[in-house]
């Protein structure tokens, strides 16, 4: 069993102070912490990355991981579980990984539904290539590759996931850790693809926090989180990344089961179980 | 009849690619050794398909342009090759063909109709047809269709049946020979076969001819080859899906052609910093672009060598024939995971989508074992610095360690580091590995020899060029140089194979010279290349006359 403390690591942590990734950091490490407490073995759980401030998150908790590129976060996942269905994938992308680099693999992976957990932590800029605009960014947002502002309305990704199949599909914010911890519990026990939006300001390039503060709540319990789809939807248009004068929900949008991609694919027989390779007698019977 | 050939065609959709593997199946079945060319546009159906068998007592790796009958299904395969026909060559036509001036017509669409076939079952009829002018015996012709047709056999062999009993008088007669049939393979199925032969795992591929059919054999085998194959959305999923895999312990290849690859070098690049094993199957095609989709070319071979930034040691082979495609994807999926490296096959199509009499590769592989992590004191390591460079592999899952891999630059445990003296260590640390891959190497065949030893005139070939080359090379009293491996380019062994000719010729199907280039790089210069980038590939006859030009 480990603790806190144990889950850190040597590496030094350049986060900003103030960045909304130490909450994520502690919900992430507080989850392993009762999930291990659990049963959950540690060196069953592997943290997939893609490459931005969120990235480094995987130097920081000192269990497996693999340190991907920009946008490529959720292939290797899946080939990591489909390789190794027992271990427990948790994967960690940037606004600009899961939506910009990486859109396409996101809407496949929840399509397939890929036994995995996706912790997006979207910041809704570009924090490491100092402050450029985001598929979240509000409309009109100046950075500084669109100084006269975003041309472009932000996507709203709880509904793109929504209509992609995902089968877990919930939103949490840094700034309530607690509430994040219970989220990031239930999505790595949920069977089948588990998204996880969360809101997370930027202390240096995007400060959202007293925006967050003042708008975001709690769904009460039996607001949402069953199968019903239009419900989910509808609480995901509550805020549309955009507007200001919106309250913005947080909590699970939408759960169901259905079969996942390992299943559908592996069967019964895990990949690095399979037995008899039997070349020779194949060629032989091919004459 | 030492050998012959014959050329089957009709317009896509007629299945003349079937009946083409129906009539080297029974060459084969005779003993005869086969090779299937096979030629078709990239459309579904209308545009004009063929393929020509070719059938010897001896080992034989392409296809000439000169045939001994042609299987006509349309006019259009009449107007096209008759050119091709030997003297005292026939043709076989369906008799719905009129003004046809020589050889045999008979109603292929009639007996199908008459007993209630479907159009595409005209192909039936024209296999048996053929067997009957060849003077086959009908127990080969079912029995081949015994062992090759699922779907409506029994109709099929009645069709023909039929087809063979309208036949009164025999062309030709092709004797059984004394050999034992041997398996027919794809270059692909080859290449597939060997990746399994050496464990694979998972194959994850986006179709892209002519890489696709290695999808298809093996989602269709997979179960009983004990594989897994995944189809994701794009190239770039597809190569960082076999990363995860890799990482987590799966032997994984990936496959494409030189436009899917593009999508795939930041894993190129990826794989070798983070150290994680895979073989990449290069299938090319005529480029660039989209190129001519179902056309050859070999002209990938500088793209493959370059391809992904930054330094990192890796392997390129290239087969020229099923047998070698066979035995280098294994050797290649091996020391991808003993060196943890990237690994390369070049195929090509006409490698690719011919079919070959297959004959196991003789004697044991080298086989190098993957280094594993064996537990043991303090925390585990995955880049540990160690005298080869090879830091002994641990997966998730496995107790007592924590697997960190990573595209950052990074410390022993895998943790990201922007110190300059650690990141000179780790880049020493990587490419030291070369220096063991170079050694491994040095102790397999990277470099085959052909023909007459002594000629003082060598033409240097790679890849599937190498059947048309060895066949001209040996009428013509020359000598064949081959590479099997191109990166670590095996200088030595490539010095000893030249020897003392003194007259290069390259020859490849490219434009520029591709290898010719690379040899330079070595000092080794040709004297002169013979190039064809019609997108079609040599044939023995053809080279024959180029080499002629070349050397009077």
């Amino acid at each position: 069993m480990r603790s806190i403390k144990e889950l850190g690591t040597y590496a030094e942590n350049t986060w900003c102070p103030g960045c909304g990734n130490f909450g994520i950091l502690t919900a992430v490490k507080k989850a392993l912490v009762e999930a291990f407490e659990g049963g959950m073995k540690a060196e069953d759980v592997v943290m997939v990355s893609g490459i931005g401030c969120h990235a480094k998150i995987v130097d920081y908790v000192n269990v497996n991981s693999f340190y991907s590129l920009h946008g490529r976060v959720l292939p290797p996942a899946t080939g990591i579980s489909l390789s190794n269905p027992e271990l427990t994938v948790i994967c960690h992308a940037g606004d600009g990984d899961a939506y910009g680099e990486g859109i396409a693999h996101l809407i496949f992976t929840a399509k397939r539904n890929v036994d995995i957990t996706l912790i997006v932590h979207d910041n809704r800029v570009y924090g490491l290539t100092t402050g450029q605009f985001t598929p979240t960014s509000p409309e009109g947002f100046k950075g500084r590759s669109t100084p006269k502002g975003s041309p472009e309305r932000p996507i709203n990704p709880l509904e793109l996931v929504l209509s992609a199949g995902a089968t877990f599909v919930a939103r949490g914010y840094s700034g309530k850790i607690g509430h994040l911890k219970n989220l990031i519990l239930e999505g790595v026990s949920h069977r089948g693809f588990s998204f996880i939006e969360v809101l997370q300001p930027c202390y240096t390039f995007f400060n959202t926090y007293s925006f967050y503060n003042e708008r975001v709540y709690e769904l009460e319990e039996g607001e949402g989180g069953t199968s019903d789809r239009n419900l989910a939807v509808s609480l995901a248009r509550k805020w549309s990344y955009d507007s200001v004068d919106a309250s913005i929900p947080i909590g699970i949008f939408y759960k169901e089961q259905r079969p996942t991609f390992q299943e559908r694919i592996l069967g019964d027989r895990p990949l690095l179980k399979r037995k008899g390779q039997d070349v020779f007698g194949f060629i032989k019977e091919a004459v | 009849m030492k050998e012959f050939s014959v050329l089957i065609g009709g317009k896509a959709g007629d299945g003349i690619k079937q009946a083409g593997i129906m009539a080297a199946k029974i060459f084969g079945e005779l003993g005869y050794r086969v090779f299937l060319y096979d030629d078709y546009p990239s459309l579904i159906r209308g545009g004009h398909n063929f393929c020509i068998i070719r059938a010897s007592k001896e080992e034989v790796l392409s296809h000439n342009n000169q045939v001994d009958l042609i299987l006509a299904l349309n006019r259009e395969t009449i107007e096209r090759h008759q050119h091709r026909l030997k003297k005292g060559g026939e043709i076989i036509y369906s008799s719905r063909i009129e003004g046809v001036s020589r050889g045999v017509g008979i109603g292929f669409e009639e007996i199908v109709k008459e007993l209630g076939g479907i159009p595409i079952m005209k192909n039936s009829a024209a296999i048996g047809a053929l067997s009957a002018l060849l003077g086959i015996e009908r127990q080969v012709l079912d029995g081949v269709f015994e062992k090759n047709i699922n779907k409506q056999l029994d109709l099929n062999k009645e069709i023909a049946g039929r087809a063979y009993a309208e036949i009164k008088e025999v062309l030709f007669k092709v004797e059984r020979l004394d050999s034992e049939p041997l398996p027919l393979f794809t270059g692909n199925e080859a290449i597939a076969l060997g990746a399994v032969n050496a464990g694979l795992d998972l194959y994850i591929a986006y179709p892209m001819t002519p890489a696709t059919s290695i999808l298809h054999f093996l989602a269709e085998q997979q179960d009983r080859l004990g594989v897994v194959t995944v189809h994701p959305e794009n190239e770039i999923s597809v190569a960082t899906m076999a990363l995860g895999a890799a990482y987590a312990g799966a032997r994984t290849m990936v496959g494409t052609s030189g436009g899917g690859f593009a999508l795939m070098t930041e894993t190129v690049s990826f794989a070798g910093q983070a150290e994680i094993p895979i073989l990449f199957v290069e299938c090319q095609r005529a480029g660039p672009g989209t190129g001519v989709p179902t056309y050859t070319m070999q002209a990938d071979l500088l793209f493959v060598l370059n391809s992904g930034h930054g330094d990192f040691p890796r392997l390129v082979v290239a087969p020229g024939d099923a047998e070698e495609a066979f035995y280098l994807s294994g050797l290649a999926l091996d020391a991808a995971w003993h060196f943890q490296i990237p690994a390369f096959l070049l195929s090509d199509k006409h490698l690719s989508e011919s079919i070959f009499s297959f004959t196991y590769p003789e004697g044991e592989r080298e086989k190098p074992p993957m280094v594993a992590w064996k537990g043991g004191e303090g925390q585990y390591k995955r880049y540990a610095f160690t005298e080869s460079g090879i830091s002994p592999l641990a997966f998730p899952g496995q107790k007592g360690c924590i697997v960190k891999a990573t595209s950052y630059e990074h410390d022993e445990y895998g943790i990201t580091t922007e110190e300059p003296e650690k990141i000179m260590k780790m880049q020493d640390k990587r490419l030291k590995k070369k220096e063991g891959l170079v050694h491994f190497l040095e102790k397999t065949e990277q470099v085959k020899v052909y023909g007459d030893r002594d000629s003082k005139t060598c033409l240097v070939c790679w890849g599937s060029t190498k059947g048309a080359c060895v066949e001209a090379a040996l009428e013509l009293g020359l000598k064949v140089v081959q590479p099997l491996v191109v990166e670590p380019f095996p200088e030595r062994q490539f010095r000893q194979a030249l020897g003392s000719s003194n007259r290069l010729i390259g020859v490849e199907v490219n434009a520029t010279g591709q290898l010719s280039r690379l040899l330079s790089s070595y000092g080794i210069h040709m004297d002169s290349t013979i190039l064809r980038y019609d997108s079609l590939p040599f044939t023995p006859d053809d080279l024959k006359g180029r080499l002629k030009e070349a050397t009077s």
